[in-house]
């Protein structure tokens, strides 16, 4: 009875345990290489953002733009008739 | 040692070799996934940091925008009225007519006049603002007038013809001094006295 113990655990067991920790660390080594690429990815990403800061500049940019647009308008609103109303 | 504790002794080390290099292994690769995501977190913490003031800045460059929109649009209506200033927009922008303006609900209920199909834009614009040009005075059912072909040139018609074609030949300057190709000799009786002439006799 010993043996057949003795031989089941040698040919069953370490193969299976082998097998199992394989997976773990299959599954590790997989994970290193997208945590890896996603590190690169948000370090692009970063990079991308660095713009965003001009954002600021547009923002007034817009602002002076609708400014001269509004003294503009009010000045047309001098110079040209109104429209006739509708009949 | 029997024979049975010995297999048991090598199943027994396998065992723990096995178990010894793939945890060992594990934990390294573990180690790896903890520093990438060091810098996954970086990277998104700064993500997080540089976009954090977009959605304001957005929002205020928009609220701009539509201000300057209804600005634009309420002068418009003024100006050219309801039905030609939707025109004038479908002629610049095709199917804007149908969306209307934003501070006029009842903008697209009206009948938009082709103006895009009888005038080129520049002489859209220009024309409207002079208020002269007879736009959309046809029925939009009728036909196009604009020449498709020869758009630009239908467009001229409505200035004066004198801002398209070369001016007349001006006369050129004269030419003075001993160069001239006329030489004018100086008169002798310039300055001298007058001649008297004889009396009449009586």
């Amino acid at each position: 009875m010993l043996w057949v113990a003795a031989i089941v655990l040698l040919v069953v067991i370490v193969p299976v345990v082998v097998y199992l920790l394989n997976g773990v660390l299959q599954a590790a080594n997989g994970i290193v290489g997208s945590v890896e690429g996603i590190a690169v990815v948000a370090a692009a990403g970063s990079k991308d953002l660095d713009a965003a800061a001009l954002l600021l500049t547009t923002s007034e940019q817009v602002e002076q733009t609708v400014a001269g647009l509004a003294n503009y308008g009010g000045s047309l609103d001098v110079i040209l008739d109104d429209a006739e109303p509708a009949r | 040692m029997s024979a049975v504790g010995a297999v048991f002794l090598v199943a027994a080390a396998l065992i723990v070799l096995a178990l010894v290099y793939f945890l060992v292994s594990t934990i390294l690769a573990l180690r790896k996934i903890t520093a990438g995501l060091d810098e996954v977190i970086a990277g998104v913490s700064e993500i997080v940091e540089k976009s954090a003031p977009v959605n304001g800045v957005v929002n205020a460059i928009n609220a701009q925008l539509d201000a300057g929109v209804e600005l634009l649009e309420g002068l418009l209506v003024q100006k050219a009225g309801m039905s030609d200033a939707l025109g004038l927009v479908d002629g610049i922008y095709p199917g804007a007519a149908a969306a209307g303006f934003r501070a006029f609900s009842d903008s697209p209920t009206h009948q938009a006049p082709r103006i895009g199909e009888v005038y080129t834009r520049g002489t859209l614009s220009l024309a409207r603002l002079g208020r002269e040009a007879p736009i959309a005075a046809l029925s939009p059912a009728g036909a196009v007038l604009r020449n498709v072909e020869g758009g630009s040139l239908a467009a001229r018609s409505l200035y004066p013809d004198v801002r398209h074609t070369t001016p007349e030949k001006l006369p050129t300057s004269p030419v003075i001094g001993a160069g001239a190709p006329v030489q004018y000799e100086q008169r002798e009786d310039i300055g001298a006295p007058r001649k008297r002439l004889p009396a009449k006799p009586s």
